[in-house]
C-alpha cells in the first residue's frame, strides 16, 4: 500500500509542475522570440507578462468551443484527447535524479521505471500520430486534411533516423532502463570530461536533435501547421479547449523529447563537472542573478522596475540561500543539485528549440523528405554501424 | 489484480474486434483494429513479453496501421452501406446461434488439445529484449535470415511495381 501512496504522491507532484512548466514554456517562448526580434513579447498582464499564461487558459476555457457542422464528431473530438493523453504520458518513465532516502522512505526520483523505457518513449511517440492525423482527416477541412496527411508522412520519415540515432547510445549503455544509461555515463574522463554519450557519439546526438524538431511539428519543419499554405494546418477547425490541448501537447512533447535527450546523451542527472566545484555553480548563478537584479532596482531605468527588480532579486537571493543551506543537509543538496543539473540541460535544450524557432525559415515540403531519407537515415545508419564496430571490438 | 487486468483488456480486445466487422466507416475499423492491438500489447505485457509488447506498439500500431489510415485518408474512402438485408429476428438468432458455435469450438479445442498448468502472470521471465535478441541470434538465427530476405524481395518488388508507374 506504501507503494500505491508514493507513487499517487510522485504522480501529483510532477503532473502538478508539469501542468505548469507548460504553461510557462509558452511564455518563456513568446519572451525569447520577442527579444530575437526586438520586441518586448507579452507585458501588460502583471510584471513583464508573468501572468500572460493565467489570463491565456481563462480566455482558452471561457471561449466557445465551436463544433463545425461538417465534421466527423466522434473523431473530431476524440482527437485533442488522444493528442493531449499520448503526449503526458510519457513523463511516467523519465527519471530526474537519483535514490533518495527522505525520512524512513527510500525511492527513485522517477515515477516508474520500466527495463525498458527507451521502447515506451518510442512506442507511445509512434502512437501520437494518430492525434494529428484523425484530427486533421475528421475535420473535413482540405487544409486540415493536407496537414495530417502531411505530419503522418513527416512523423514516420523522422521517427527512423531518430530511432537509429537513439540506438547507437543504447549500444554503449547495453541496457534500455533510463536509470541504468543514466548511470553509466557517471564519472570523469582524465578527472574533468564528463563521461556523457554526447562526446563519443555527437552525430547521433546532432540526429536525435534534427529529428526531433520534426517529431514535434517545430519549425523548421513545421508543415503541417504551414499557415502561408494550410491555414493552420491540421487544427484550423479547433478552437477553446480542444485547440489549447493540440497546444499543449505539443509543448509536453517537446518536455518528453528534450529530456530524452538529456538522459541519453547529456548524462541525465550528473554534473559536467566534478562533485566540490560542480556544488557551487547554482549558488553562483542564483546569487549573481540576484545581484544583477539588485543593482538594477537600485538604478531603475523605467519607473516599474524599482519594485520589480528587487523582487525578483530577493527570489533569486532566495533560492541561492536555500542551495547554500543544502550543504547542511545531505538528502537537500541530491534532490536539488539532481534537479539543478537536469532541468538545466532539458532548459537548455528547450532555449535551442525556441532560438532556431525565431532563426531559421520553414522548409519546403519536399526538401524535408529528402533530407530525412538522403541525408539523416544514411548518417544514421552509419554512425549505428560505426558504434556497433567499436563496441564489438572494445567490449571483451 | 492481474485477473481483473486481464478481463479488462481482453474484453476490450474481443470488443475491438468486433467493432473492428461491424463499423461501415473504414477509418473506424482501422482504429479499432489498433484497439486490439494496443490491448494485445498490454496482455503480453502481462504474461511477461516486456519487447514484445513494445515491439506491438511500435511496429504495428505504430508504422502500420498507420499507413493503413494514411491510405484511407488519401482515397478519402466513405462509409459504406451495408449491402445485406436481414429481418430482426434473424440478427437476434443469429447472434444466439454464433455465440453456441463459437463456444463449442473453443470448448473442443479446449478438449483436444493435451492438459497443461494454467498461465501464471510474471512467471515468465525470458522476455526482455536481450533475451530475444539472443534468441534470434542463437536458436532461431536461419528463420531470422529468411524473414530478412523475404522482406528485402518485397522492397524490391514494391520499387520495382512503382517504377513502372512513373
Amino acid at each position: 500500500m506504501n507503494f500505491l501512496i508514493l507513487s499517487l504522491i510522485k504522480a501529483a507532484v510532477l503532473a502538478g509542475v508539469l501542468m505548469t512548466t507548460l504553461a510557462y514554456l509558452q511564455w518563456i517562448e513568446r519572451k525569447v522570440i520577442g527579444h530575437i526580434q526586438l520586441r518586448m513579447g507579452p507585458y501588460r498582464v502583471g510584471p513583464h507578462g508573468l501572468l500572460q499564461p493565467l489570463a491565456d487558459v481563462v480566455k482558452l476555457i471561457t471561449k466557445e468551443g465551436v463544433l463545425p457542422s461538417h465534421v466527423n464528431k466522434l473523431f473530431y473530438l476524440l482527437a485533442p484527447f488522444l493528442a493531449v493523453a499520448l503526449a503526458l504520458i510519457s513523463i511516467a518513465v523519465i527519471p530526474f535524479g537519483p535514490q533518495v532516502t527522505i525520512g524512513p522512505v527510500t525511492t527513485w526520483m522517477q515515477l516508474t521505471d520500466l527495463n525498458m523505457g527507451v521502447l515506451f518513449v518510442l512506442a507511445v511517440s509512434s502512437v501520437g500520430v494518430y492525434a494529428v492525423a484523425l484530427g486533421g482527416w475528421a475535420s473535413n477541412n482540405k487544409y486540415s486534411l493536407l496537414g495530417g496527411l502531411r505530419s503522418s508522412a513527416q512523423m514516420i520519415s523522422y521517427e527512423l533516423p531518430l530511432a537509429l540515432a537513439l540506438a547507437a547510445p543504447l549500444l554503449l549503455a547495453n541496457t534500455l532502463s533510463f536509470r541504468a544509461i543514466v548511470d553509466g555515463q557517471a564519472g570523469y574522463w582524465l578527472g574533468f570530461i564528463p563521461r556523457w554519450n554526447v562526446f563519443p557519439e555527437i552525430v547521433g546526438f546532432a540526429v536525435f536533435v534534427i529529428a526531433a524538431f520534426a517529431e514535434t511539428n517545430r519549425v523548421p519543419f513545421d508543415l503541417p501547421e504551414a499557415e502561408n499554405e494550410l491555414v493552420a494546418g491540421f487544427h484550423t477547425e479547433y478552437s477553446s479547449m480542444s485547440f489549447a490541448a493540440f497546444f499543449m501537447a505539443e509543448y509536453a512533447n517537446m518536455v518528453t523529447v528534450t529530456a530524452v535527450a538529456t538522459l541519453l546523451f547529456l548524462g541525465g542527472w550528473h554534473a559536467p563537472f566534478p562533485e566540490p566545484y560542480s556544488s557551487f555553480i547554482p549558488i553562483v548563478i542564483f546569487a549573481g542573478g540576484g545581484l544583477i537584479a539588485l543593482y538594477h532596482g537600485l538604478h531603475p531605468a523605467r519607473r516599474k522596475d524599482k519594485f520589480t527588480l528587487p523582487a525578483a532579486a530577493v527570489v533569486f537571493l532566495g533560492i541561492a540561500g536555500i542551495f547554500g543551506l543544502s550543504f547542511y543537509i545531505p538528502v537537500m543538496q541530491t534532490i536539488l543539485m539532481a534537479l539543478f543539473w537536469f532541468c538545466g540541460k532539458v532548459g537548455f535544450l528547450l532555449f535551442v528549440f525556441i532560438w532556431v524557432r525565431g532563426t531559421l525559415p520553414r522548409f519546403r515540403y519536399d526538401q524535408l523528405m529528402r533530407f530525412a531519407w538522403i541525408v539523416l537515415f544514411p548518417l544514421s545508419m552509419v554512425n549505428l554501424l560505426v558504434t556497433g564496430l567499436i563496441v564489438a571490438l572494445t567490449s571483451k | 489484480m492481474t485477473a481483473v487486468i486481464f478481463f479488462i483488456f481482453a474484453g476490450i480486445a474481443v470488443f475491438c474486434g468486433i467493432s473492428l466487422v461491424a463499423q461501415t466507416h473504414p477509418i473506424a475499423s482501422a482504429l479499432s483494429l489498433i484497439g486490439v492491438m494496443g490491448s494485445l500489447a498490454i496482455l503480453y505485457l502481462q504474461l511477461g513479453g516486456e519487447f514484445i509488447a513494445a515491439a506491438q506498439v511500435i511496429v504495428y500500431a505504430g508504422a502500420i496501421m498507420v499507413l493503413f489510415i494514411f491510405v484511407i485518408m488519401l482515397l478519402n474512402a466513405g462509409a459504406e452501406g451495408t449491402s445485406l438485408q436481414v429481418s430482426r429476428f434473424a440478427k437476434y438468432v443469429g447472434m444466439v446461434l454464433l455465440a453456441a458455435f463459437l463456444g463449442l469450438i473453443s470448448f473442443i479445442i479446449q478438449a483436444s488439445l493435451p492438459k497443461t498448468e494454467g498461465v501464471v502472470f510474471g512467471a515468465f521471465t525470458g522476455g526482455t529484449a536481450a533475451d530475444v535478441g539472443r534468441k534470434l541470434f542463437t536458436v532461431y538465427l536461419l528463420p531470422f535470415e529468411v524473414t530478412s530476405v523475404l522482406i528485402l524481395i518485397a522492397l524490391l518488388g514494391a520499387i520495382v511495381l512503382a517504377r513502372r508507374e512513373v
